[in-house]
């Protein structure tokens, strides 16, 4: 047999073929074309719709952005120089982009200071979002809220220089206490800061010029300026609050549960425009007579209470989410309530809720647009108002708006993002 | 908390209200009360200082008064005569109203989206994602009021469907596309109409008891009845037939221009629409990564068990992702439709008469009672939030995973 066998073969090769290329179809752009888009006649269908969408929106958008007018001064002018092309009449943006960023009555020459203040803000939360920044920064981010008050309020640097001591020195008494008892540590840095800042209030009239900027009062912030002002300070405010509501609500002391409770779920159910209103209108009737709070002041804590409810429910979920072995655990080492909230419970709880107090701050930023309803001008409450009112640019609504809409989505989208990095980050270091 | 470590049984001291636990949770909670109650009085007093040196009471009888001012779009009959009352009421009808409207077409579109985004069409999934990010980063506020500006601004008016040169027209010769509003024709109720709708109902519950009998015959047998065609045709074909023959009662009422505008039909005035389109396409995009997410929970270890037990792509999805999909979608999309109700009191930017803005609005402006307005008003948003947080409660309860 073998050797019939060997006899029919007239060739043996003895060496392998070259690798040959695959097909062209099944390689490079057309594979993927061919997976992604074209994989079945209803993919091919919806893929043609996509591209007629596409080609739709930016045939109608691209001209009206690529063919637009920059430098005219009013509407009329600018219909004119566009002599029915088409185009977008972006010259308001040019003209009216001071107030559109700061408002109408920021003083004109001032406009550096809020500008600086943003700047400096980059800088003051790099630490806190990046941790590869170096930790020496976290001194700018200490200082930074008595800078950016003095920047954009103006006034004398005296007053927030007096809150700075005061808050140091309340700080280092609670500090010196803080080993023996968290709660009398606590007490006795707020009562100890209170006293330094009333008397250091005896000294600064006194002294009211040095180093003075012009001082602009809080009804003269306007534009996306104020929704800064308002997105940061009511972020960075309800923070706190929210942990310590959260905590309370995690608590198991009946009656600082209770207070809690119906405060989150009391905030949670009703729109923020019916809080608003309460600043404008109700909250005036339960101050002392006299007291004359500006709206601004009102709708600060008004929104820095909403997003404090929702910051603690969130803060709620990473408490419930930590295993019970934690708290069991921190209890074993001796620590008590304060102690273990403090180095065990809430360093890991908070990690977790990172994503979801980004997700809270971002629609905070984007909630900030509702004072414009109480009639503040904010960046929509000046488009609405002022610009669009005006005889000059009554009628660009779309430039308007998208510069509106651009300026809100860079800055979520921003954040969104970093919170998505962060979470990835976050992930790694558990796996 | 932890009592057990502290035996010792001597005199009490005060410095045990600090130091020792068992008394110092009191001590604390004792501490809040008095702060509480210090807050509320303080606010009380202030309350009652300012009503009197205001010359003012608290008082409900302005609901009672003539509210002295219209309203573009009710369901319920109103006119200036009537009183505050009734304002508000209109006022809420028109919020459930547009915040119904709005949680139909948010979740239409969110399931649409959500779903489109894990397509494996990679233009199609990349348009969602930009749909998705462009709507949720921009505020909803922005998006009413360029919704609103695209209705009143845009949109032709009236008389631009004039004469034989018009430059707009009639989609269908039914619907029209104003800057006063859109314009649809209304059903109207002939003699007869009733046994028409009567039939729809009955084939609706013959539907049901159809499916289930197809289950029980599924679960006794091994049978399988086709459910998919049958459903329609229960659905459709006995009402056609009866519609047929009572004599086609039910007819449509187009509008129609005369005059200055256009007559018959239902006007959807501009503030409805662009409120309803903006909280639809906003809330949508919210939606889309709620059922994204919830789709994407379900681990692929679960698609292939079943695909493994034999079954079809269909059932795959339909009896062993979806119910476990649905277990993490729903309740995010019932917080967003508590969103969406109370984001529809941004309805006073674009003057629909929401509760916002007859309670909270006009009927406030008018009469200057701040207080009760907002508390009444406050007291509706809650009535509605609690008690859907109330239902999601026992949903949860019910769909939440049963462990041993």
């Amino acid at each position: 047999m073998s050797d019939t066998h060997a006899q029919t073969v007239t060739y043996v090769r003895d060496t392998m073929l070259p690798q040959a290329a695959p097909p062209s179809t099944t390689q490079g752009p057309v594979k993927w074309m061919r997976e992604s888009l074209f994989s079945s006649i209803p993919y091919t269908i919806l893929t043609i719709a996509a591209i007629y969408v596409i080609y739709v929106v930016l045939s109608g958008f691209l001209p009206w952005l690529l063919g637009g007018v920059w430098t005219t001064s009013n509407i009329r002018e600018c219909r004119e120089v566009l002599d029915g092309a088409s185009g977008g009449c972006f010259s308001v943006l040019s003209e009216r982009w001071n107030q559109l960023l700061f408002g109408i009555s920021y003083p004109q020459d001032g406009y550096w200071r809020p500008t600086l203040a943003f700047i400096l803000l980059f800088v003051a939360i790099a630490p806190v979002l990046f941790s590869s920044v170096p930790r020496k920064l976290f001194i700018v981010t200490g200082l930074y809220p008595f800078i950016a008050f003095w920047l954009i309020w103006g006034g004398t640097i005296l007053v927030p220089l007096a809150a700075l001591l005061s808050i140091a020195a309340g700080y280092v008494v609670y500090s010196k206490l803080v080993k023996t008892n968290f709660a009398a540590a606590l007490a006795a840095g707020v009562v100890v800061a209170a006293v330094i800042w009333v008397i250091l209030g005896f000294i600064t009239p006194s002294l009211s010029g040095l180093f003075a900027l012009e001082e602009v009062a809080s009804r003269n912030m306007g534009g996306f300026m104020l929704n800064m002002i308002l997105g940061v300070i009511c972020v960075s405010l309800s923070l706190p609050l929210g942990i310590v509501l959260a905590l309370g609500r995690q608590s198991s002391l009946p009656i600082i549960k209770l207070i809690c409770v119906v405060f989150i779920e009391f905030i949670r159910g009703v729109p923020l425009i019916t809080l608003l209103f309460v600043a404008n209108v109700v909250l005036a009737y339960f101050l002392p007579p006299g007291t004359n709070f500006d709206l601004i002041l009102r709708v600060i804590i008004m929104i820095t209470m909403f997003a404090s409810a929702y910051i603690a429910e969130v803060i709620r979920g990473g408490l419930a989410a930590l295993p019970r072995g934690q708290y069991e655990g921190a209890e074993s080492l001796g620590l008590d309530y304060a102690q273990s909230m403090r180095l065990i419970i809430l360093p890991q709880a908070l990690k977790i809720s990172i994503p979801g107090i980004v997700n809270v701050a971002v629609g905070l930023f984007k909630d900030t647009t509702l004072v414009s309803i109480i009639s503040m001008f904010d960046l929509v409450g000046m488009i609405r108002g002022p610009i669009l009112a005006s005889t000059d640019w009554n009628g660009v609504y779309w430039e308007l708006w998208g510069f509106a809409a651009l300026l809100f989505f860079v800055v979520c989208y921003g954040i969104s993002q970093y919170s998505q990095w962060l979470e990835r980050q976050l992930q790694t270091e558990h796996r | 908390m932890t009592t057990m470590s502290d035996p010792q049984q001597g005199s009490f001291r005060l410095s045990m209200l600090l130091n020792d636990t068992r008394y110092r949770s009191y001590t604390f909670q004792f501490i809040a009360l008095i702060l509480l109650i210090a807050l509320m009085a303080f606010l009380g007093i202030n309350l009652v200082r300012n009503l009197a040196s205001a010359g003012l009471n608290i008082s409900y009888e302005f609901l009672n008064v003539p509210a002295g001012y219209d309203v573009q779009q009710t369901l319920i009959d109103y006119n200036s005569q009537s009183s505050n009352l009734r304002a508000a009421m209109v006022g809420i009808i028109n919020t459930l109203l547009v915040a119904f409207l709005a949680c139909v077409t948010a979740t239409i579109l969110g399931v649409i989206a959500g779903v489109a985004r894990l397509s494996k069409n990679w233009l199609v999934s990349k348009l969602m994602s930009v749909y998705v990010e462009i709507f949720r980063n921009i505020p909803v506020l922005i998006w009413i009021l360029m919704i609103y500006t695209l209705m009143t601004a845009v949109l032709p008016a009236p008389n631009a469907f004039r004469g034989d040169n018009a430059t707009s027209s009639m989609l269908f010769d039914a619907f029209a596309f104003t800057n006063r509003g859109v314009y649809i024709p209304a059903p109207v109720w002939g003699p007869g109409s009733m046994i028409v709708v009567a039939t729809f109902i009955l084939s609706i519950i013959a539907v049901i008891f159809y499916r289930r009998y197809a289950v029980k015959l599924l679960f006794d047998t091994g049978k399988l009845l086709p459910t998919g065609w049958p459903t329609l045709a229960i659905l459709v074909v006995p009402t056609l037939l009866m519609f047929f023959i009572m004599g086609r009662p039910v007819g449509l009422d187009y509008p129609a221009l005369r005059g200055f505008n256009f007559q018959g039909g239902i006007q959807i005035g501009a503030p409805l629409i662009a409120l309803w389109l903006a909280l639809s396409v906003y809330t949508g995009a919210f939606i889309a990564e709620n059922v994204r997410a919830g789709i994407q929970a379900i681990s692929k270890g679960q698609t292939e068990a079943a695909s493994s037990l034999g079954l079809r792509p269909k059932r795959v999805m339909n009896l062993v992702v979806l119910p476990q999909a649905l277990r993490v979608i729903i309740p995010p999309l019932i917080s967003q439709y508590l969103n969406i109700t109370k984001n529809s009191s941004l309805a006073i930017a674009v003057g629909y008469a929401d509760i916002t803005a007859t309670l909270g609005g006009i009927t406030l402006n008018q009469t200057g009672r701040a207080i009760e307005c907002v508390l009444l008003l406050m007291l509706f948003y809650l009535t509605i939030s609690l008690s859907i947080s109330a239902i999601m409660n026992v949903y949860n309860n019910n769909v939440s995973l049963r462990e041993r």
